[in-house]
């Protein structure tokens, strides 16, 4: 696993606390767990200290966080830099008024919602989530709070799988991502 | 909706950050929606703080969140007294190898789940949710971290429902709310 150019110092040993599970959820997958990064105090403090640092001060209204981990890493840095935290959730799950947007699976389509009057026309949003693969949920992120007249200023992931070229599924918004694994 | 403690003016603000939905998510159910709470930003922090001032100086080791909800209110928790944080799941979102507690549902049961070595023998933890309904779930989290040789401090949550009795199922574990919904 590689960090990004220009590393902090604080990035080696967050690299080193995620755990890479093999073949979940199935045969061939190296699946990249954060939670054993939740587990080093220090570790999860800088990885969210690292995003602040990135946005604080930058007039962002909006952090959106795609269920469910990116409710873990979303809410600290929303709290932080003085922005909205809003989840963007599974369907059904979201108890009021909700907008959806469709994506691609390998196999088949999901579905992604935003609570109505959550983010309004104006809005400067960041997308937060553990780790970006393909990009399909992040771009489904991007769209719902496009539709509703918000700006996403950046999308922001703890890790990128390179090799899946996310990145080009965001419709040249830029990504920031604190470590890549190949 | 009354706040728990008339003293602290932070309270009101929180209890009517909270939305009710009627009828979610089926006739007769009147759901507490947090999301409008997160999206007032001085709600949000005061939720956090009230927490964290009970908890910073409890020598715990470990807050433990309760998916999806928990993982709004837990991690910033835990960032703010060097605690660990811990994911509580549902059933084969964890990659690694989990210790499982099946609970009651209304119709049928439900299953808990924590990765082994999340937790270590005489650790002392938090576990944290948005809402306390009959503790069903809350219940099984504390046999969880039992199970395992933790001890649980105290659960915390923004709102109870006292009519459901929850508090009653907690054993003698102590409960923490900052808002009763009745």
């Amino acid at each position: 696993m590689s960090a990004c150019k220009d590393e902090d110092p604080r990035i080696s040993n967050i690299k080193t606390r995620i755990r890479v599970v093999p073949n979940f959820p199935k045969s061939g997958i190296m699946f990249q767990d954060i939670t054993t990064l939740l587990l080093d105090p220090k570790a999860f403090k800088d990885t969210v200290d690292l995003f602040v640092e990135r946005y604080k001060g930058k007039n962002i209204s909006v952090v959106a966080g795609i269920e469910a981990r990116g409710f873990i890493f979303g809410p600290p840095i929303a709290l932080a830099i003085g922005a909205k935290f809003v989840p963007l959730r599974k369907p059904r799950k979201l108890p009021g008024e909700v907008i959806s947007e469709e994506y691609v699976l390998e196999y088949g389509t999901d579905c992604l919602e935003m609570h109505i009057g959550a983010v309004e026309p104006g809005d400067c949003a960041l997308v937060v989530d553990d780790l970006i693969a393909t990009g399909g949920t992040l771009c489904a992120a991007m769209k719902l709070l496009e539709r509703v007249g918000a700006e996403v200023v950046e999308c922001a992931c703890v890790i990128e799988l390179p090799d899946l070229k996310g990145r080009e599924r965001l419709n040249g918004k830029p990504l920031y991502i604190l470590v890549e694994s190949h | 909706m009354a706040a728990e403690d008339g003293h602290d003016h932070r309270l009101a603000r929180i209890a009517s950050s909270i939305r009710v939905i009627p009828d979610f998510p089926k006739p007769g159910i009147m759901f507490q929606d947090i999301t409008t709470l997160l999206l007032d930003t001085k709600a949000f922090k005061d939720t956090i703080d009230m927490f964290v001032e009970r908890y910073r100086d409890k020598n715990i080791s470990v807050v433990a969140g309760v998916e999806a909800r928990g993982f709004i209110f837990g991690p910033p928790i835990a960032l703010a007294i060097g605690a660990k944080f811990v994911p509580l799941r549902k059933p084969k979102k964890l990659p690694g190898e989990v210790i499982s507690e099946e609970y009651s549902l209304e119709y049928g049961t439900d299953k808990m789940e924590m990765h082994v070595g999340a937790v270590e023998a005489g650790e002392r933890a938090l576990v944290i949710d948005d809402l306390i309904a009959t503790g069903g779930t809350l219940a099984a989290a504390i046999k969880l971290l039992e199970r395992v040789g933790v001890e649980v401090v105290e659960c915390a949550c923004v709102i109870e429902l006292p009519e459901l009795k929850g508090r009653e199922r907690l054993g003698d574990k102590p409960l923490f709310v900052l808002v009763s919904a009745v």
